[in-house]
């Protein structure tokens, strides 16, 4: 009887079926019984031999058996597939606390890290980026910024000099004039450059160091304006519990003029060794502009004021990053520069 | 300026603690540096009184005392022997401090306890000048039966606080303790009291004894001289030489002692010339002889020049006006006469007398900052008024006074809203006025006008911005409100360049280098070292006071500073680095400089460990891409200091734009390394000036590419460069990319030959293309390398 044929050959497959452990085996099962030559096939072509009333149910029968087996071969295949993804997850755990592999990548230098943040600070603020000559001539460092030859105030800046007309910039203030000849107000500008004055080199002297000066010149423009500037320079710079505190002082260039500390950004004006306990650190020299200078470069002190101020580059590296020698800002030791 | 507080209160009444006082004297503009505290080693020394002395039961050289501190009597046992009973005398208790770190603790002296320990005068840093006995072996004896128990600094006067201040060179009237003290008074509110020297002197007239001319009244405004006879040379007393000292000038005799304090107290210089030493008694002001020699107090012969003004007898100098004074009429212990001078100096003068002198000094320092001329007869009398409270001479009657050239009197007129404008402020007229009198300044308002009558001492002061920063010193900078700029909206950001140079940057640390800083200085031995020439064409621009040879000069080039942090960091043991840096170099239009030297900025990159010279080649490209120039060009060119077989000139278009290679052997032996290094120096400027950030979005390819590979022989020589554009130029615009893939000599490859095979990328941009199409171009291509190279397709 076909029934019971079929019943025999399904018991067989199940049998062997149960064998089954891999998708190789599995996949020869599926020949054997499926394929073109398979034993399910044979007794599809079988069906010619049968007489024709018996072939419909006979076909059926044929035909839910090939269903049946189909459905527990798919069956099992998902199954074997599932167990073998496992097997691989597992021989391919790693140690995930081996070290990484690191694409190797280079760093910008702390001073200009640094320069850049307090770039983009004055950028938010309306400032454009002006520079100047570092061989600059001494009527732009000095004279210009009410400095005649006999100022004492020269004697504070060690100048090292090419010619008795020329020099290395002591500061980056002349930018402001060469700013002022080309440009009408309003004006508003920074400019981040290299400084020269003829120290010896230790932990906090460098005959090359780093400057940004600023300037804005307009209508109206009081001290008040420079102190707000300032404030919100600090705060960006330093976070927003930065305090700044403006004392007065002397510079040639500016009058009113003020030195400007903030507090201090490691130990939050509490006192601690990097600000000398006191608190606080100063950070930047600043003023309304002289008149005399505005009078030089052609600007009417009584139609314009203006401020200008000049911050010490390196001296705010260090204490960003609490680098307490500045000769390693010079000397580009990779363990150094890979730090920032 | 170093003030001792002690002194200061002469001028103003100070009832603030220390820690305000610097805080307020700070905030209106006297900023204080340090503050020390003298007599600050020495603690728990107390007056005692011996009421019992006996002979130590154990020891012969000992005594034991029963001494009355105040409130109990302690047993101090001592080695000395010039004590009796009934003697005052400091006592050191157990803990105190003792001058030299010294500290005494309470003990036994074989068996019989003692307290503490008298002390000797030394013991307290006293000298036989400051207290008579100090230096006698033995106990210090008080002179005065002082209250018992009483703090021995507070009954010896050892105790003094000195504030030091920093002088800005626009206030020398703040070079003075009464400077200062007007400071102090407006800063605090208190009254100021003025100096109002009363002299008591002789019945001689002093015209009987001197004369005065000044010769050149434009260096000498005034010249003013007192002279004071009786002269008893000898020491100050204590409290002008605790002063002098704290204020940080040794004491020397009564006389030079009056001058020092005089100009510590007024910030006027002075000068004691011994009279009867000036040949002619007589003082003529003029400029030096070039080339006459003069011998200051300090010893050393002086060549002056004609530049230079001088104090002299009328025959030979006896000072160098405002800067020191000669050997030749020095006070000495037999001095019985003395001229005093109290003079003004133009202060440009002074100031490069001294510098070409090399000689600083207090008086110099003072005098170049300019001084007020009417200081000069205040100065004199208080002078005078302290040789009368010494004891130490008595002056003639009267003053010579040579007063050539008065300042003018200076009047700002000026209003509160322009003062108010500058600020932010809105502070009343009335109340400026108010800041302004105790400073000096006499102050007329009319409304809201002002009218400022400056004082002659603040000769800083010219119009109403210097008023301002006066009335803001005192409203407070701190009450001052930040605001931001009212004027209109500006458009801050970096410009084309700017913004180039922050590109190439990150573009080259994505490369792996690091940015470095190096000194723009560099010497002769540097350049040498780095194998540049030094012809005739070299045109150094050279600092005439450098700190020293190797930083001699403006740098010409980045390289010998890039070798040098590539050889620290090899020597540091780094394997492999690679660096950048961007920074001016400095041409010389001609030498001597009558320009400024051409600046121009460069871009360096050195290299070395993991790495060859296609990497940093490389590295060029990825600079040169990213900002869009086109046309590049590497060709092989001799460079200093470079390898001449692994060198090349970067450019585009006809631009040239560096050079890049190894660096020549010599040079690594020069440094004494052995890894090759790699280095390129750009013209950042023309790499700025044709770079562009503007990008035009091309379309993806809808059309599949064609690659093939063709491998050739080629003579040893050909250059990669000519292979390529052979390939492109004969394939025609159908070729999208040709990439070397690689480079063969050796066997099976004929003598004087090497093998190269490149991927050729075909790609149309509106059809598939057909194989024949590419076969065709194939074989152009290889006729044409055949041709123009001598290339052989490998079988």
């Amino acid at each position: 009887m076909l029934r019971d044929e079929l019943d025999e050959l399904k018991r067989k497959f199940i049998n062997e079926l149960k064998q089954i452990s891999d998708s190789e085996a599995l996949e020869a099962l599926r020949i054997k019984y499926m394929g073109k030559k398979g034993l399910v096939t044979l007794l599809l072509k079988g069906m010619g031999d049968l007489p024709p009333e018996e072939r419909p149910a006979a076909g059926q029968a044929v035909n839910g058996l090939k269903e049946e087996l189909a459905a527990l071969l798919d069956n099992e295949e998902r199954r074997i597939k599932a167990a073998e993804r496992q097997r691989r997850l597992e021989a391919e755990t790693i140690d995930v606390t081996m070290p990484g592999k690191r694409p190797v990548i280079g760093k910008r230098h702390p001073l200009s890290i640094v320069r850049r943040q307090i770039e983009d600070i004055f950028i938010g603020m309306g400032f454009e980026i002006a520079d100047g000559p570092e061989v600059e001539y001494d009527y732009y460092n000095f004279e210009a910024l009410n400095i005649p030859k006999d100022h004492p105030s020269r004697d504070l800046q060690d100048t090292f000099y090419i010619t008795d007309n020329i020099v290395l910039r002591t500061q980056t203030s002349p930018v402001q004039i060469r700013v002022m000849e080309s440009h009408k107000p309003p004006i508003r500008i920074i400019a981040p450059g290299r400084v020269y004055r003829s120290d010896e080199v230790d932990a906090t002297h460098s005959p090359i160091f780093h400057q940004m000066e600023g300037l804005v010149v307009d209508h109206g423009i009081t001290m008040g304006d420079l102190k707000g500037v300032l404030d919100v320079f600090a705060k960006a710079l330093y976070g927003e519990d930065t305090r700044t505190k403006f004392r007065p002082h002397y510079f040639p260039f500016t009058e009113p003029s003020a030195e400007v500390d903030v507090t201090c950004a490691w130990c939050h004006g509490q006192g601690c060794r990097i600000c000398g306990y006191s608190g606080w650190i100063e950070v930047l020299g600043a003023g309304m502009v002289h008149p005399n200078v505005l009078r030089t470069v052609g600007i009417n002190p009584d139609e314009y004021s203006g401020f200008a101020f000049g911050l010490g580059l390196d001296r705010l590296t260090m204490l960003k990053y609490g680098i307490d020698d500045m000769r390693l800002l010079f000397e580009n030791d990779y363990r150094f520069l890979k730090q920032f | 300026m170093k003030v001792p507080l002690s002194w200061l209160k002469d001028f103003v009444d100070i009832d603030v603690s220390l820690e305000d006082f610097v805080d307020r004297m700070t905030m209106s503009g006297s900023k204080v540096e340090t503050v020390e505290q003298i007599g600050g080693e020495i603690n728990n020394v107390v007056v005692g009184r011996i009421i019992e002395r006996r002979k130590h039961p154990n020891a012969d050289r000992l005594q034991v005392c029963q001494v009355d501190i105040g409130n109990s009597i302690v047993q101090i046992v001592t080695a000395a022997d010039n004590i009796e009973t009934g003697d005052y005398i400091p006592v050191a208790l157990h803990g105190a401090d003792l001058v030299g770190g010294i500290k005494i603790k309470r003990g036994k002296l074989r068996g019989e306890v003692s307290e503490g320990m008298m002390c000797s005068g030394k013991e307290l840093g006293l000298t036989e000048e400051d207290y008579p006995g100090a230096e006698t072996y033995g106990i210090l004896i008080l002179d005065k039966p002082y209250e018992l128990g009483a703090d021995i600094k507070k009954v010896l006067g050892l105790e003094e606080t000195v504030v030091d201040f920093e002088i800005t060179p626009n206030r020398p009237d703040c070079l003075s303790i009464m400077g200062i003290g007007r400071e102090a008074a407006a800063t605090f509110k208190k009254p100021f009291n003025a100096l109002d020297p009363v002299v008591k002197e002789g019945s001689e007239m002093v015209e009987t004894a001197a004369s005065i001319t000044v010769e050149c009244p434009q260096l000498c405004p005034r010249y003013a001289a007192r002279i004071i006879t009786n002269v008893k040379i000898g020491p100050s007393p204590k409290w002008m030489r605790d002063r002098l000292k704290a204020a940080g000038i040794r004491p020397i005799n009564n006389v030079v002692d009056i001058t020092n304090y005089v100009m510590l107290e007024c910030g006027q210089p002075m000068h004691a010339f011994d009279l009867n030493r000036l040949e002619q008694h007589k003082i003529v002001v003029r400029t030096a002889h070039d080339g006459e020699l003069f011998e200051t107090l300090d010893g050393v012969q002086r060549r002056l020049d004609s530049d230079m003004l001088v104090i002299t007898d009328g025959m030979n100098p006896v000072a160098v006006a405002g800067v020191m004074g000669g050997a030749n009429s020095e006070i000495s212990d037999d001095t019985c006469t003395v001229l005093l001078e109290s003079a003004n100096f133009n202060k440009v003068s002074v100031r490069n007398t001294s510098r070409k002198l090399g000689l600083r000094t207090e008086a110099s320092s003072r005098f170049e900052k300019g001084l007020d001329p009417e200081l000069v007869m205040l100065a004199l009398n208080r002078a005078a008024e302290l040789f009368n409270m010494l004891e130490a001479g008595t002056p003639m009657q009267g003053v010579i006074d040579v007063y050539s050239v008065k300042p003018e009197q200076r009047v700002i007129q000026t209003d509160a809203a322009s003062i108010n404008a500058l600020l932010g402020t809105a502070i009343a007229a009335d109340e400026m006025k108010a800041m302004l009198i105790p400073l000096g300044f006499e102050v007329g308002c009319n409304d809201s006008r002002m009218s400022v009558k400056v004082p002659s001492f603040r000769q800083d002061v010219v119009e109403m911005a210097d008023l301002a920063e006066e009335v803001a010193r005192f409203y407070g900078y701190d009450r001052i409100k930040p605001t931001l700029m009212k004027s209109g909206i500006s458009v801050g950001r970096r410009n084309v360049k700017q913004q180039l140079m922050e590109y190439i940057k990150d573009v080259l640390t994505a490369c792996g280098l690091y940015e470095v800083n190096t000194y723009s200085f560099t010497g002769y031995r540097q350049l040498k070292q780095a194998g540049i020439k030094m012809d005739e064409s070299f045109k150094p621009v050279t600092i005439k006071n450098a700190l020293g040879e190797d930083q001699s000069l403006m740098r010409p080039t980045l390289i010998p500073s890039m070798l040098e942090v590539l050889v620290r960091n090899i020597n540091r043991g780094v394997d492999s680095f690679g660096v950048f840096e961007t920074a001016p170099v400095f041409l010389a239009n001609e030498l001597p400089l009558i320009t400024l030297p051409q600046q121009p900025m460069r871009l360096a990159i050195g290299l070395y460990g993991n790495t060859d010279f296609f990497t940093l080649k490389g590295i060029i490209e990825t600079i040169l891409e990213a900002l869009a120039i086109k046309g590049i060009y590497f060709s092989p060119v001799q460079c200093d200091g470079f390898h001449p077989g692994r060198t090349a000139e970067v450019g585009f278009g006809t631009a040239v734009a560096g050079v890049m290679g190894e660096v020549h052997p010599d040079v690594l032996d020069n440094f004494d390394v052995e890894k090759r290094i790699y280095i390129a120096e750009l013209d950042l400027d023309t790499l700025l000036d044709n770079g562009t950030l503007d990008r035009t979005y091309v379309a993806l390819p809808k059309f599949p590419a064609v690659q093939r590979d063709i491998a050739i022989t080629v003579p040893k020589h050909a250059l990669a460069r000519d292979i390529e554009n052979v390939i492109k130029k004969s394939g025609g615009k159908l070729i999208e990319d040709v990439k070397l893939f690689d480079v063969y000599e050796g066997s099976q490859i004929p003598e004087g030959y090497k093998s190269v095979a490149y991927s050729i990328i075909y790609r149309a941009s509106d059809r598939t293309l057909t194989d024949q199409e590419v076969d065709k171009l194939q074989e152009r291509i290889i006729k044409a390398l055949g041709e123009q190279i001598g290339a052989q397709l490998r079988g």
